[in-house]
């Protein structure tokens, strides 16, 4: 086909593409390069080092990140699995359950943590806690992070349920199965991938969480997100940018995960 | 796994299915007997896979009795249910292989190891697909899948097996060919096939006996044979084959037929003992019992179109009352028609080919 | 499918759960209303109390926090009324901030997310793996990297100096422009996603009748493509408008004083000096508000499409 006349092509796209490309990654790529940059000063370039790696894992505030370290990952990994368990009930019950009246009053109230913006459920979130005495720290960072990650663990579940044909359930039941080893042993493993991918979306939702973080953590515990910031605040000093590029790594790490669990997952159907 | 005795395969007793104010299925009672290939027929939206997931057990009865060897099943789960079906779109589990999938039914029904193997074994022997036990079904062909779904759902042992338009995802030569298969199956298992088709050659070809539903209801039971002869109603006699819908009127009645009256000729149709003289009636005649002659009197009317079908021609004639029918002549002998378009010619009627419908 | 009055469409779609189909969603329902819809329930009434001092609410009903937003009445509210436009300025910044972050985000995104979308699929997943990597980085850390980026003696000024583009490295932190830098940049991702999907449904056949019927590419695009694309670049722009309007990292860590928005004013109502209770969940309370509005506009919009 001439490529003149194909209607799938505009002169400019591939360009505007690419620019999008570079501003999504100049900012990260430039602060990767300079985190290995011999130099104190951040604007010189002063030769190639790992001292501000060492810095933080070993340096004068390396205790303090690694215990906000600490802190974001497990409340991730808690946050992330409780909101996949819910989630992944809550996609059966909207996906597989027939039609029912108030399904969609039941979607608008899941998706309702994604709709509000982050600093609303902020404010709505502190006032909750300090009104019923709810004392701030560690535990209610984790039941706030419960909450915002339900959505997002349930949409990449339900998108997979969704594509997983009703017919295999009955094909199961057919088949002498009962509702519980169809459930165990035909829709589980199909779903999966999507149950992974909902796990990992979640997880690194709650890693990535400032605002909400920010206002019902209290005073004394911190998260990475919140730690780096006050940080931050005195000025960006070269540790900062080690230590964010080594979130870089990490949340690269699990796209890359979750990128190959759907693939296998697709490949088998 | 047969009951012996005389009991039929399936018993249907008064069933009813609504979707509540819509009535899937009206009240319908018939039975299908033991060792039969049963086919329901008809057109999307006639009732016929509503009918056959009850007998599955997907779709709850609305009201009436499901009867399987004597046995009424209207009240248990699908998972109870002693058939197994083979879905339209197979629904083969993707994340099993071949062998995984044929051996699910008798691992959920707790048969012995050593067992579930020997028969795995056999059913993919029956379906010549040894070699592709270790597949996935991703990697199968759409007719290899197909075979899979049948050794999937045989190799349990059901009582009756149910096909919902098994062969509607495949192209025409497999369908053809898997036409023949099928029907060699059912005769080596020998249990009952139920097996829904909208494909009236797919019906004609494999059935025993084939039940025509419309509007949820079963218009007509009988042999191939018999429901493209004597249809039962307008539905039937359109709906299987060709024919031409034309209103008549009854001269005499007889034993050996009636005399009917059509544009002012006489002809003689197939015994019919409900219809008196002087009737207004309408009448299937097929086109292949129609042959066309030189003018010569009678029932005439001019060749209008003349269309080459390989094996046939097909001819549609204006009668001089205006209404128009198609006749169906065999190219055989590299004959030609004794008219030609735009030409007059006479209609004949093989006697006893029309069938007179009620109103 | 002969399915009668039943399932209709082409796959059937299981009910197998629908027994226990309460029991599946009340988890989801119980946590997200309790701690979430409550929440903004209370909010809303806190912002009707009067506020006391050291942060927190007196349970006495007052207007006084929405009465802040337009006039000033002195350190303890008795000065007779003058008209404030702090505030006001203050959310029409914000509004109007977060209006050309979604039109910027979709003049580059729609572009980006069409070519993404007509590119063969194999190589699809990668460009879209491209676009969404960054998503999954910390925001707060890229945020971070462009104010490392931007600031005044940083590498782009460097590099376009270096090039001889400009003489003076140009003073882009805490500037209107440098937080629309931040907003694009934070959530350019969320008008690609949706496009894309849109995009990649759409059958180019249409835009080939269009071509065989005389129209040029652009008027293709215009009057063929968009309209049946239409849902994924509306979905793109809410996504991108609902954050953009409430941001608080990129005009707090990329702006200044003068480039305060809706997000940095209720934050200091409730961690910074100023706190005034009532008066942060009487913001977050109007800008709650101007999101369901939105989200209900949408809605209706896409009821009517369906009849």
């Amino acid at each position: 086909m001439a490529r003149r006349n194909d209607v799938r092509r505009y002169p400019g796209f591939l360009g505007i593409t690419l620019f999008c490309l570079v501003v999504l990654y100049a900012p990260l790529v430039v602060v990767a390069v300079y985190s290995f940059n011999a130099s104190p000063s951040i604007t010189l370039w002063g030769g190639f080092s790992f001292r501000w790696y060492e810095e933080v894992f070993f340096g004068l505030e390396a205790e303090k990140f690694k215990r906000a370290a600490w802190n974001s990952v497990t409340i991730a990994l808690m946050a992330g699995g409780a909101a996949t368990v819910i989630a992944t009930a809550a996609a059966l019950g909207m996906v597989r359950a027939g039609r029912f009246r108030g399904k969609g009053a039941s979607f608008a109230l899941l998706s309702l943590p994604i709709m509000a913006p982050e600093i609303v459920t902020a404010v709505a979130t502190l006032i909750f806690f300090s009104l019923i005495g709810l004392t701030l720290g560690y535990g209610s960072i984790l039941l706030a992070h419960i909450v915002f990650c339900i959505p997002f663990a349930y949409l990449p579940i339900a998108a997979r349920l969704e594509g997983i044909e009703g017919a295999f359930d009955e094909a199961a039941q057919d088949l002498y199965a009962t509702r519980w080893e169809a459930f165990r042993f035909i829709l589980l493993p199909l779903l999966a991938p999507g149950i992974v991918s909902g796990f990992l979306l979640a997880f690194i939702i709650s890693l990535d969480d400032f605002i909400i973080t920010n206002f019902v953590k209290g005073a004394g515990v911190e998260t990475l997100p919140t730690a780096i910031f006050g940080a931050v605040k005195q000025g960006i000093k070269p540790d900062i940018m080690a230590l964010s590029t080594l979130m870089l790594g990490i949340s690269i790490v699990l796209v890359t995960i979750s990128y190959f669990v759907g693939k296998a997952g697709s490949t088998r159907r | 796994m047969k009951d012996g005795g005389q009991a039929d395969a399936v018993e249907l007793r008064g069933v009813v299915k609504r979707y509540g104010a819509v009535t899937a299925l009206k009240e319908t009672s018939f039975a299908i007997r033991d060792n039969e290939f049963f086919t329901l027929l008809g057109p999307s939206g006639c009732g016929k896979t509503t009918l056959l997931r009850m007998i599955a057990g997907f779709e709850e009865a609305s009201a009436g009795e499901i009867r399987l060897y004597g046995e009424d099943i209207a009240a248990l789960p699908p998972n109870l249910r002693p058939v197994n079906t083979v879905f339209q779109q197979y629904a083969l589990f993707p994340h099993m292989n071949v062998a995984e999938n044929v051996a699910f039914g008798m691992r959920m029904k707790k048969v012995p190891k050593p067992e579930i193997e020997r028969r795995v074994a056999e059913a993919l022997a029956l379906v010549k697909l040894e070699d592709f036990a270790a597949r996935r079904p991703s990697q199968l062909s759409g007719g290899q899948q197909q075979r899979v779904a049948l050794a999937r759902a045989l190799a349990p042992g059901p009582k009756v097996l149910l096909l919902d338009e098994p062969l509607s995802a495949l192209d025409l030569k497999l369908r053809q060919a898997m036409r023949v298969e099928l029907k060699e199956m059912q005769r080596k298992s020998g249990i009952a096939f139920v097996f829904v088709t909208h494909d009236q050659e797919e019906a004609l070809t494999m059935s025993d006996r084939i039940a025509v539903m419309s509007a949820g209801e079963v218009r007509q039971i009988g042999d191939a044979q018999k429901i493209y002869e004597e249809p039962a109603d307008r539905f039937v006699a359109d709906f299987i084959g060709e024919t031409n819908l034309l209103e008549v009127e009854v001269a005499r009645t007889g034993p050996e037929g009636a005399a009917i009256r059509l544009a002012g000729a006489e002809f003689i149709a197939a015994p019919r003992a409900d219809v008196k003289a002087g009737e207004k009636t309408v009448a299937s005649i097929r086109p292949e019992r129609i042959t066309l002659v030189a003018p010569a009197g009678g029932l005439t009317g001019v060749l209008e179109r003349l269309v080459y079908l390989g094996t046939d021609w097909a001819a549609t004639i204006r009668l001089d009352d205006g209404r128009q029918i198609t006749a169906r002549a065999q190219n055989a002998h590299g004959q030609k028609l004794p008219v030609g378009p735009g030409e007059r010619a006479t209609i004949l009627i093989d006697e006893g080919a029309p069938r007179l419908l009620p109103r | 499918m002969a399915g009668g009055g039943a399932g209709g469409g082409g796959r059937t779609q299981s009910a197998a759960f629908a027994p226990v189909r309460l029991w599946l969603l009340l988890p989801s329902w119980a946590v997200i209303a309790i701690f979430m819809g409550l929440p903004l329930l209370i909010m809303l009434v806190y912002s009707f109390l009067t506020k006391e001092f050291r942060g927190g609410v007196i349970w006495e009903f007052s207007l006084a926090a929405y009465d802040r937003f337009v006039f000033d009445r002195g350190l303890f509210g008795d000065d007779p009324p003058v008209l404030n436009t702090t505030y006001l300025t203050i959310f029409a910044r914000s509004l109007i901030q977060a209006l050309v972050a979604t039109a910027l985000c979709l003049l580059i995104g729609f572009p980006a997310a069409f070519y993404i979308a007509t590119r063969p699929p194999e190589q699809r997943t990668l460009w879209l793996l491209l676009i969404t990597v960054p998503y999954w980085v910390n925001l707060l850390i890229r945020t971070v990297s462009m104010k490392f980026l931007i600031r005044e003696n940083g590498p782009l000024n460097e590099f376009l100096m270096g090039i001889g583009l400009i003489s003076e490295p140009l003073p882009l932190v805490n500037t209107d422009i440098a937080v629309q830098l931040g907003l694009f940049y934070s959530y350019l991702p969320f008008m690609v996603l949706p496009i894309y999907a849109a995009v990649e449904r759409y059958d180019f056949s249409l835009s080939e009748a269009a071509a065989d019927l005389y129209a040029d590419r652009w008027t293709i695009l215009r009057e063929v493509t968009l309209p049946a694309v239409r849902p994924g670049v509306i979905a793109g722009c809410i996504l991108v408008f609902i954050p953009s309007l409430g941001a608080f990292l990129a005009p707090d860590l990329l702006g200044g004083a003068r480039t305060f928005m809706i997000g940095s004013l209720i934050e200091e109502q409730f961690k910074g000096a100023a706190g005034d209770w009532p008066f942060g969940a009487a913001a977050a309370t109007i800008l709650m508000t101007i999101v369901l509005i939105a989200l209900l506009l949408h809605a209706r919009a896409e009821a009517r499409r369906e009849v």
